[in-house]
């Protein structure tokens, strides 16, 4: 190798090298959320169904009761392996506009599993209104749309304190979080060990809840991760063996020239 | 130009009238090509393999995306999560782009290096300055049309760099917003572009073609082919070697789409567009980083000129003076390997663009902003002032005889080879 090619291949590293650094750079402000253990992280992760199904519950009697999320409808749930008349049901217990009917008027209905999930709110001005001025953001892609993704989501979720260190001042309505960039976050700490039952009997401590409404959500933000990594894993396999066998062509093609 | 024989009927009927056949063995397969290149010499093949993927991709893509402020974003979600693939072909799609500028960014650093752009081959690099800058122009116009946070004050902070023109700026920025505000019709109209723009780009790429067919490949020596001895047919050698090297890409590329697909992605562009919210810090894809940093290097006025007058003059001039280049150095010497000084000077440059990069990438704050005037200044002094010095200045090593002597056994050992490496 000439000295060309090793020059230019710490080159390409420093290249690439500031695409990683330089958002850590604007996110000094807060520390960086520690990394979790995720069943979905790795060439070959999945998403935990047991650990989904309890986020799912969480997300159902806690999260939306303030967040939408607008980009998945309830017949996704059977990617989890909710059944068709457990997703019948919990479409039904939310009621969607419809219309207009054969007289013209609009008309409210149970949801069906073709419908997304329902918003708490019609809009962003009523959520405002009823969240002391703060918008909750829809969580169909919070966790690809935050940096740090999962281990964000779950530091923000556990990462609030009961009382702002020493000289820190609340706004009115404001909580303090560690892992929210400038710490006041408008929203209540959403956790408390036991705020929910799961049927798993599994105990809902707040980290267990973190944990598994994290896992939900990370499904939600990208239903065909599972697809994409099975694919994956065969196509590069192919196109290592391949790549060895062309290289190996070239050597035979090229032996009389060198 | 010897006439070739077709055995298939067919073929020898088509081609007797429409010599498409012969065209196309003379250029892929009998097309002699220096006996010496090395690996960097597969980043042009590459390209064209990228921007191909690039299209395909994205024709499938227009197939399901919705140009409108109220629909596009949650078009981009449909085609992740309910189109039968559609998360592939937009992961292709979006690390894509990143790829082609990858590949294109070697492929001009290794013509830098080597001298690619001096006579005769000035067309051929001028045009490929071209093609770099249609790329540049469909990549920005396709990055707004997810219409996430990033895409759309991305695309208010660039167009708003026209308002800089005196007199007629703040008319030329509604003419391409058609109207008052980033809205509709500029998301409409940059869909339209980002259709066509790849096909213009496939237009030039056939002229760059046809420019490096007159006048052949230069090669790591940087000398002429002096005969049929220092050539080989690109096929088998050539096209073996590039699909090896086609392979090599494949594996980073699909690496990159299957197993961190939003590794080079803004998370703020999964938020969609809000034009009451201006993200904290506004940055644009990684290959524009240092371009960025040299729009934002001009911190203050000369005479009549306002800051951001001359960091838009600055910017446009960066990738401009790149086609003044064949002009800019006048040293007969080519390859790098036989110019000592400028090896160095070359090294430098590249160091100072991946500084840029990380300039560009942080908000311009304290000793950042130094930092990105000085490797601005140095961008512009190799061009303006280095090379032209070199070419005077230094002197360059002895070349060797020929590609043949230098590469071959039968010439091995002949001391300039010795002295290059």
């Amino acid at each position: 190798m000439s000295m060309f090619v090793r020059a230019f291949v710490v080159a390409t590293a420093v290249v690439l090298g500031p695409v990683v650094i330089g958002p850590t750079a604007h996110a000094s402000e807060a520390p960086q959320p520690p990394a979790q253990n995720w069943s979905f992280d790795g060439f070959f992760g999945t998403f935990d169904r047991a650990s989904a199904h309890r986020g799912f519950t969480v997300y159902k009697q806690i999260c939306s009761s303030c967040h939408a999320m607008e980009l998945v409808a309830y017949r996704n749930l059977a990617d989890l392996g909710f059944s068709a008349e457990q997703i019948t049901a919990i479409a039904e217990a939310g009621e969607v506009e419809d219309g207009p009917n054969d007289e013209g008027d609009m008309f409210m209905r149970p949801a069906m599993a073709a419908d997304r999930f329902v918003s708490p709110f019609p809009n962003e001005q009523a959520s405002r209104a009823a969240n002391n001025g703060a918008y909750p953001p829809d969580l169909s892609l919070i966790t690809k749309a935050r940096l740090g993704g999962a281990n964000y989501i779950y530091a923000v979720l556990t990462g609030y304190k009961e009382e702002p260190p020493h000289g820190v001042e609340l706004m009115p309505g404001m909580y303090y979080n560690e892992y929210f960039a400038g710490h006041q976050i408008a929203m209540a700490p959403p956790l408390a060990d036991g705020a929910v039952d799961f049927e798993d009997g599994t105990e809902a401590t707040v980290s267990q809840m973190a944990h598994d409404v994290t896992t939900f959500l990370a499904w939600t933000a990208e239903p065909r991760m599972e697809e994409r990594k099975r694919l994956g894993v065969k196509v590069l396999l192919f196109l290592i063996v391949f790549t060895g066998l062309l290289y190996a062509l070239k050597r035979k093609i090229w032996q009389d020239v060198h | 130009m010897e006439e070739k024989t077709w055995k298939n009927p067919t073929i020898a009927w088509i081609d007797r009238r429409m010599p498409v056949f012969t065209m196309m063995h003379h250029d892929l397969v009998d097309y002699p090509t220096p006996r010496n290149l090395n690996y960097w010499w597969n980043f042009g093949s590459l390209a064209g393999i990228a921007l191909t993927i690039m299209i395909v991709s994205g024709i499938v893509l227009a197939m399901n995306y919705v140009p409108h402020v109220d629909h596009a974003f949650e078009s981009v979600e449909r085609i992740m999560r309910d189109v039968n693939y559609g998360w592939l072909m937009r992961y292709l799609h979006m690390n894509g782009a990143s790829f082609f500028f990858i590949v294109v960014y070697i492929h001009i650093f290794r013509g830098l290096y080597y001298g690619s752009y001096k006579p005769p081959r000035e067309l051929l690099w001028m045009i490929g300055v071209i093609i770099l800058l249609a790329m540049m122009a469909t990549a920005f116009m396709g990055y707004v049309l997810p219409w996430g946070q990033m895409s759309f004050w991305g695309a208010k902070v660039i167009t708003n760099l026209f308002s800089a023109i005196p007199l007629v700026g703040e008319s030329i920025v509604t003419w391409l917003w058609g109207g008052f505000a980033v809205d509709q019709p500029t998301l409409n109209r940059f869909f339209s572009l980002h259709y066509l723009l790849p096909f213009v780009i496939f237009g030039l790429v056939f002229l760059h073609l046809v420019a490096l067919h007159t006048s052949k490949s230069n090669n790591p020596l940087g000398i002429d082919v002096k005969g049929p001895q220092d050539t080989i047919p690109f096929t088998p050698y050539y096209t073996i070697k590039d699909a090896f090297g086609l392979g090599v890409f494949l594996i980073a590329y699909l690496g990159f789409v299957f197993f961190a697909p939003d590794f080079f992605g803004e998370p703020d562009n999964y938020i969609k567009a809000n034009p009451m919210q201006t993200p904290p810090h506004i940055v644009p894809e990684w290959y524009f980083l240092p371009f960025y940093a040299i729009l934002r290097a001009m911190t203050f006025e000369i005479w009549f000129i306002t800051a951001k007058l001359g960091g838009v003059i600055l910017m446009f001039g960066s990738v401009l003076i790149l086609l003044a280049l064949p002009w800019l150095d006048r040293s007969p010497v080519r390859s790098g390997r036989f110019r000592p000084i400028f090896k160095i000077f070359f090294w430098l440059f590249v160091v100072d663009c991946v500084l840029l990069g990380m300039v560009g990438a942080r908000p311009p704050e304290g000793v950042w902003v130094m930092i990105g005037q000085a490797a601005t200044a140095f961008y512009f002094a190799f061009f303006i002032i280095i090379l032209p010095l070199l070419s005077v200045l230094e002197r360059p090593r002895p070349l060797p005889a020929s590609i043949n002597t230098a590469v071959t056994r039968s010439g091995a050992g002949a001391p300039a080879m010795g002295a290059a490496e």
